[in-house]
C-alpha cells in the first residue's frame, strides 16, 4: 500500500491506539491536518487548544490519568518552542508523550527558513529522545520506535519532527511489529539475589518506612505496594509524585513528605532504620539538606532508572527494575510482622500534631475547600492542580484513594499546567469527576484554554483559589523578606466570573464558608464546565514547611498547621 | 583522576551532541575525544578522555547509557589499555645544524618527516600520551608553528580485560 507520510503517520496512530491528539496548526504542518481532512473516519478526535502550551499539557494530563502515551502537535517554528515548557514538564515526571512538529522542508532545513527552528537540538537534553524525519520511509520506524521508549522503562517524551516535503512524499507502508534497538533494553526483572537481600534487611529492620514514589503509578505497582505494606505493617509515606499510589486514609499513610510535606513524615523517615524508597529519585524537595537527610536509615532503593540510584543517597540494596515485579516478588519473600513498637512510636508522633482540617466558623479557608471536595467525591475525582499554595494545600489534605487520580506538576513546577492538564485528563477519563484546583496566578498562564473546555462541552470544576497574590512567592517573601511584597500582588486581575461567562461557560463566586458546600454540590450537578471563583484569605500561609536548605525534621509552623 | 571512556554507538544524526552535551552539563571536561567507524556496520566507537571524580564518572557512565544511541560505556583503566595518538607537528628550521637536531629528534622518537621546506619541517609521530608531549616539549624550543592532534584512540590489550563498566 503506497501511502503518503501525513496518511502514514495517521495509520500508524491508529496501529498505537491513539484515541485523541492536542495540537494548533501551522503552515509547515498543513499537509498533516489536511490528511486529517481527508481521512473519512478519522480514529482520533483532534482537539484545537489555543496555545502550543496548552496542548502539550493536555496530552500530559490526558496520559497522566489514563496511563496511555499523550500525543501532541504543533507547526515549525514558534509552534515547536512553545513545546517546550511541555517537554520539561513531562521528562522531570517521566511522563510518556509523544509531540509532533512541522518543519521547513529538507531542502531548506540549515538556511535560516521562515519559521525554522533546532527544536530537536533545543528540545535534546529534555526528551527522552527525538527525531528528524528525513525520509518518508523513515516514519513509520521512527513513529513505531517514539511510542516504545516513549511508555517503555522509565516513561518520558519523545519528539518528532516532520519536514514538510516528508510530509508530502510517498512510500510503501507497512507499521513494523517490534522494534530492536540495541541501546535500549530496559530491564525489568530485578535481581533475584537482591530482592531476596533487601527482603532479609526489611524483615531485621526495628524502624523500616517506605517511601512510595511516582514510580509506583508508573509501574501500576499501588496493588502490589499495598500488600507489601499491609503484610509487614510497614507506614508508607507519599513522595508528591507518589500520592494516590497509597490510601491516604489508610492507618499506615503518613501522608507527604519534603519540603511542604507532614510533619508526621518527615518526622517518621528522620528516625528510621531503613527506608525502602520505590520509585523515587530523591529530589531535593524531599530530602532538604542532603546530608541531615535520614541519618539513622539504611537504604532500599528499587526503581526502573539506573542513573537514579545513588545519585543523591548512598544506598545499601540497589534494585533496578520494574515495581510491579519486584514488589510482587519481594512479598514472597516476606513474612508478617507487627511492628508494634514502632507503630507505637509513630502514633506518639501523630498524636502530638495532626493537621486539622475542621475549622469552626468564619472565612473561607482553603483547607475547608479541600475538605469539602473530599466529603463530595470521597477520592473518586481526578484532582489536577497548578502550582503554588493552593497545590500544596491540595497535595496535603486532598483524600487520595487510587493512583491516577493526582495530576500536578512536580519536578519543574510550570504554572499553568493545571487547567490544560486538567482538559486533558478530562478528555481521557470522560466517566470520572475532574476537579483543577488551580491559583488566581498560575490559571490565567493559560486561561485561553476556557476555549477549549467549554468548546467541546467538558463538564468539569475548577476551583480558583483566588487570593490575590502568587501566593507561595508572597509567603517566602513574608518569612524571608521582611514582606517586602515586590511583584507577587496579582492586583489588576481580571473579574474571572465574567471571563468564564464571556467564553460561554458558567462562574460562581463565593466568600463564605457555608456557600461553597451547595455550589460545589450545583456546580457538579449541573454537568458541564464551571469555575468556583473562590476567595480566600490573602494572606494565608502554607505550613508547615522547611525552610529552604534545611533538614527536614525541623519544620516551621507546625502549630499553624 | 583521568579515564578512558570506550563508547559504542549507533550512526545516528546527533549521537555526538547528545554525547558531548552530558558532559557539559555535569560539569565534566572532555580533554580529547575521537570518533570513527568501528568493525561493525552501522557502529562507531567513540574515545573519550577526561577527569573528574569517581561518583561524577559514575553519574556519566550511567547517563550516557541512558542515551537510547548509546550501546555501551566503558571505562578502560589505562593499566590495561594500548593508547595511541597522531599528531603531525610543524618546526621552525632556521638553520642547517638546527634541521639536523630536529631529524635527530625525529629519529630517536621513531617519527616521520613528512614534508620539508626550506624554513619548517613537519613531522608526524603516534604513540601514547608520553611519547608525545616528550617529542612535543623537546620541539618546542625550535619554535612550534602549528600541531594537529587526532586525540586519544584506545583499545583493550586482550579479549575481556580492560573493563571496569
Ligand atoms: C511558569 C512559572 N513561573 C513562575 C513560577 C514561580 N512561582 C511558583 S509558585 C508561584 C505563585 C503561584 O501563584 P498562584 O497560582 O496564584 O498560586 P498560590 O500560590 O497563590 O496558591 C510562582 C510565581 C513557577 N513555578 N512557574
Ligand atoms: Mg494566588
Amino acid at each position: 500500500m503506497e501511502l503518503s507520510g501525513t496518511e502514514i503517520i495517521v495509520e500508524s496512530l491508529k496501529q498505537e491506539k491513539v484515541k485523541v491528539i492536542f495540537g494548533i496548526i501551522g503552515a509547515a504542518i498543513m499537509p498533516l491536518y489536511d490528511t486529517f481532512g481527508k481521512t473519512e473516519k478519522l480514529p482520533f478526535k483532534n482537539i484545537l487548544t489555543r496555545h502550543e502550551q496548552g496542548a502539550i499539557h493536555a496530552a500530559d494530563g490526558y496520559a497522566r490519568a489514563t496511563g496511555e502515551v499523550g500525543v501532541c502537535i504543533a507547526t515549525s517554528g514558534p509552534g515547536a518552542t512553545n513545546l517546550v515548557t511541555g517537554l520539561a514538564n513531562a521528562y522531570l515526571d517521566s511522563v510518556p508523550l509523544v509531540a509532533f512538529t512541522g518543519q521547513v522542508p529538507t531542502y531548506m532545513v540549515g538556511n535560516d527558513a521562515f519559521q525554522e527552528v533546532d527544536i530537536t537540538g533545543i528540545t535534546l537534553p529534555i526528551t527522552k529522545n527525538n527525531y528528524i524525519a528525513r525520509r518518508v520511509e523513515d516514519l513509520a520506524p521512527i513513529i513505531k520506535e517514539a511510542f516504545y521508549i516513549a511508555r517503555s522503562g522509565r516513561p518520558g517524551p519523545v519528539l518528532i519532527d516532520l519536514p514538510k516535503d516528508v510530509q508530502q512524499a510517498r512510500c510503501q507502508f507497512k507499521y513494523p511489529d517490534k522494534i530492536n534497538r540495541k541501546g535500549y533494553k530496559p530491564s525489568y526483572k530485578g535481581h533475584v539475589r537482591q530482592i531476596k537481600a533487601a527482603a532479609k534487611k526489611i524483615m531485621e529492620a526495628e524502624k523500616p518506612v517506605i517511601i512510595a514514589g511516582g514510580g509506583i503509578i508508573n509501574a501500576n505497582a499501588s496493588e502490589e505496594l499495598q500488600k507489601v505494606a499491609l503484610k509487614t505493617n510497614i507506614p508508607v509515606v507519599n513522595t508528591f509524585m507518589g500520592l494516590g499510589s497509597f490510601p491516604k486514609n489508610h492507618p499506615l499513610s503518613l501522608g507527604m513528605l519534603g519540603m511542604y510535606g507532614q510533619y508526621a513524615a518527615n518526622q517518621t523517615i528522620s528516625s528510621a532504620d531503613l527506608i525502602i524508597a520505590l520509585g523515587t529519585r530523591f529530589d531535593d524537595r524531599i530530602t532538604g539538606n542532603l546530608k541531615q537527610f535520614c541519618p539513622h536509615a539504611e537504604l532500599i532503593h528499587i526503581d526502573i532508572d539506573p542513573v537514579e540510584i545513588g545519585k543523591n543517597i548512598a544506598v545499601k540494596i540497589p534494585i533496578v527494575g520494574d515495581l510491579k515485579y519486584i514488589l510482587h516478588q519481594l512479598n514472597d519473600y516476606l513474612d508478617e510482622r507487627k511492628n508494634s513498637s514502632w507503630l507505637i512510636e509513630i502514633k506518639k508522633i501523630r498524636e502530638k500534631i495532626t493537621p486539622q482540617l475542621e475549622e469552626e466558623k468564619g472565612e473561607l479557608r482553603p483547607k475547608y475547600i479541600i475538605k469539602c471536595i473530599n466529603e463530595f467525591f470521597k477520592g473518586e475525582a481526578i484532582i489536577v492542580t497548578d502550582v503554588g499554595q493552593h497545590q500544596m494545600w491540595a497535595a496535603n489534605y486532598c483524600q487520595f484513594m487510587h493512583p491516577r487520580t493526582f495530576v500536578s506538576s512536580g519536578g519543574l513546577g510550570t504554572m499553568g499546567y493545571g487547567f490544560p492538564a486538567a482538559i486533558g485528563a478530562k478528555f481521557g477519563c470522560p466517566k470520572k469527576p475532574v476537579v483543577c484546583i488551580s491559583g488566581d496566578g498560575s490559571f490565567q498562564m493559560n486561561i485561553q484554554e476556557l476555549a477549549t473546555a467549554i468548546y467541546n462541552r467538558l463538564p468539569m470544576i475548577v476551583v480558583l483559589m483566588n487570593n490575590g497574590y502568587l501566593g507561595m512567592v508572597r509567603q517566602l517573601q513574608e518569612l524571608f523578606c521582611d514582606r517586602r511584597y515586590v511583584s507577587t500582588s496579582l492586583a489588576g486581575s481580571p473579574d474571572f466570573i465574567k471571563i468564564v461567562e464571556g467564553y460561554g461557560g458558567v462562574g460562581f463566586r463565593v466568600n463564605k464558608k457555608e456557600e461553597f458546600y451547595p455550589i460545589l454540590e450545583k456546580a457538579y450537578e449541573m454537568n458541564q464546565f464551571v469555575l468556583i471563583d473562590c476567595q480566600i484569605p490573602q494572606e494565608e500561609n502554607t505550613f508547615p514547611m522547611v525552610q529552604p536548605g534545611s533538614s527536614i525534621n525541623k519544620m516551621m509552623g507546625v502549630e499553624q498547621s | 583522576m583521568k579515564h578512558t571512556i570506550a563508547i559504542l554507538v549507533e550512526d545516528q544524526p546527533g549521537v555526538m551532541a547528545r554525547v558531548a552535551s552530558l558532559f557539559t552539563r555535569r560539569g565534566f571536561n572532555i580533554e580529547s575525544i575521537a570518533v570513527g567507524h568501528s568493525e561493525k556496520e552501522g557502529i562507531s566507537r567513540m574515545t573519550i578522555i577526561t577527569s573528574g571524580d569517581e561518583k561524577v564518572l559514575e553519574q556519566v557512565t550511567k547517563q550516557l547509557n541512558k542515551l537510547i544511541d548509546v550501546i555501551r560505556v566503558r571505562d578502560i583503566s589505562p593499566r590495561n589499555v594500548i593508547e595511541r595518538e597522531l599528531i603531525l607537528v610543524k618546526v621552525h628550521t632556521d638553520s642547517l645544524s638546527i634541521r639536523a637536531e630536529i631529524i635527530q629528534l625525529v629519529e630517536i622518537f621513531k617519527a616521520k618527516v613528512v614534508y620539508v621546506e626550506r624554513d619548517t619541517l613537519t613531522i608526524e609521530m603516534s604513540g601514547d600520551e608520553e611519547k608525545v608531549s616528550g617529542l612535543l616539549k623537546l620541539l618546542k624550543p625550535f619554535g612550534i608553528i602549528e600541531i594537529v592532534r587526532t586525540g586519544r584512540i584506545a583499545i583493550a590489550r586482550t579479549k575481556n580485560n580492560g573493563q571496569r563498566t
